[in-house]
């Protein structure tokens, strides 16, 4: 299997998981988390994709996009942790709504 | 288990799923080998003189890009700034690093981290390197300077850093406007002054995206480290 299917599929797994992770954890750092995985995945596509020029060296435009969005990432992500640090510390809370006991932990 | 708890547990599993098969559908479909605009990006960037096709995109065919995305990061960076609880990152007292072995790896790391960070704005043009990188080194030996104890030095004042992390976005935007007033485009270089320009605005960039890194970090790191809140 050649980069260029290769990283693509791995990128919509990796995707996939982010999805997942965003919807079933309730965890706000988890969701965090996932949505960097999510991102991720994007990623993964875009190089793997920019892989099929058969030239020297791979399409610029989408490593370009990459990189900007590498950046957009991870302002994304400290922004999403410091509103989750100032969220818990002003209800004490890691998640949106509070746990049932009769639930586990997720 | 009751059934809405199956359900919780089932349905992000089954949305990830099809997400999966809809995006494995969409690439298949794509030719298997394609020139995207290698061809394009690569004659152009040489017209330009510009000989690293990546730097090129990122600072010329597709400027818009990179000014949005210094935005980006500026506005998360201000909003962090603004959602601080103590203003600790700025003000911190002035402490000698406790441990000898951390002093001295600071006291070697960081000339070299700033030699590297000089080198890759250098090399952008050329090779692969550039701001984000170069700010990316900046920034971390900022956040290890201040893990290790050494505190921001007197003549730094906030003001000072402010105008660090502004730096960046308004030079850029200042080049980025002023060709129009002359009749010219919104991001157009004008002729002779692209390359000279490109390094004017990858450096202060680098300023501004390695203070932002390093405020990014210890905003985030450095609030609770006081007292215990529960």
């Amino acid at each position: 299997m050649s980069p260029a299917t290769l990283y693509p599929l791995a990128g919509a797994a990796l995707f996939a998981v982010g999805v997942y992770g965003l919807l079933a954890r309730r965890h706000l750092l988890h969701k965090v988390i996932a949505a960097n995985f999510l991102g991720s995945g994007v990623f993964l596509i875009l190089i793997g994709l920019g892989k099929r020029a058969t030239g020297l060296t791979p399409d610029p435009v989408p490593q370009a996009m990459v990189l900007t969005g590498i950046v957009v990432t991870v302002a994304l992500t400290a922004l999403a942790l410091a509103l989750i640090k100032r969220y818990y510390s002003a209800t004490g809370l890691t998640t949106f709504e509070p746990l049932d006991e009769s639930e586990d932990e997720r | 288990m009751s059934k809405p708890h199956r359900m919780r547990a089932i349905a992000p599993l089954l949305v990830a799923l099809v997400m999966f098969a809809v995006i494995v559908n969409a690439l298949s479909g794509l030719p298997s080998t394609g020139e995207g605009l290698s061809a394009e990006v690569h004659d152009a960037a040489a017209q330009v003189g510009i000989s690293n096709p990546v730097t090129a995109v990122l600072l010329d065919f597709r400027g818009y890009d990179t000014l949005l995305e210094i935005a980006v990061l500026m506005l998360a960076t201000v909003t962090v700034l603004s959602l601080r609880e103590e203003s600790r990152v700025l003000r911190r007292p002035i402490s000698r690093p406790a441990d000898p072995v951390l002093a001295t790896l600071t006291k070697l790391l960081v000339p070299l981290a700033l030699i590297v960070t000089v080198h890759l704005v250098w090399i952008g043009s050329t090779l692969p390197g550039g701001a984000f990188q170069a700010g990316a080194v900046l920034g971390a030996s900022g956040i290890l300077l201040a893990l290790s104890g050494y505190a921001r030095p007197q003549w730094v004042g906030r003001g000072a850093m402010r105008a660090i992390l502004a730096l960046g976005l308004l030079t850029f935007l200042a080049i980025a406007v002023l060709p129009t007033v002359a009749g010219g485009n919104l991001l157009e270089y004008p002729e002779g002054t692209r390359k000279t320009l490109i390094l004017v605005i990858e450096s202060l960039l680098t300023l501004s995206i390695g203070a932002s890194v390093a405020i990014l970090f210890l905003s985030s790191a450095s609030a609770d480290r006081g007292g215990n809140r529960r």
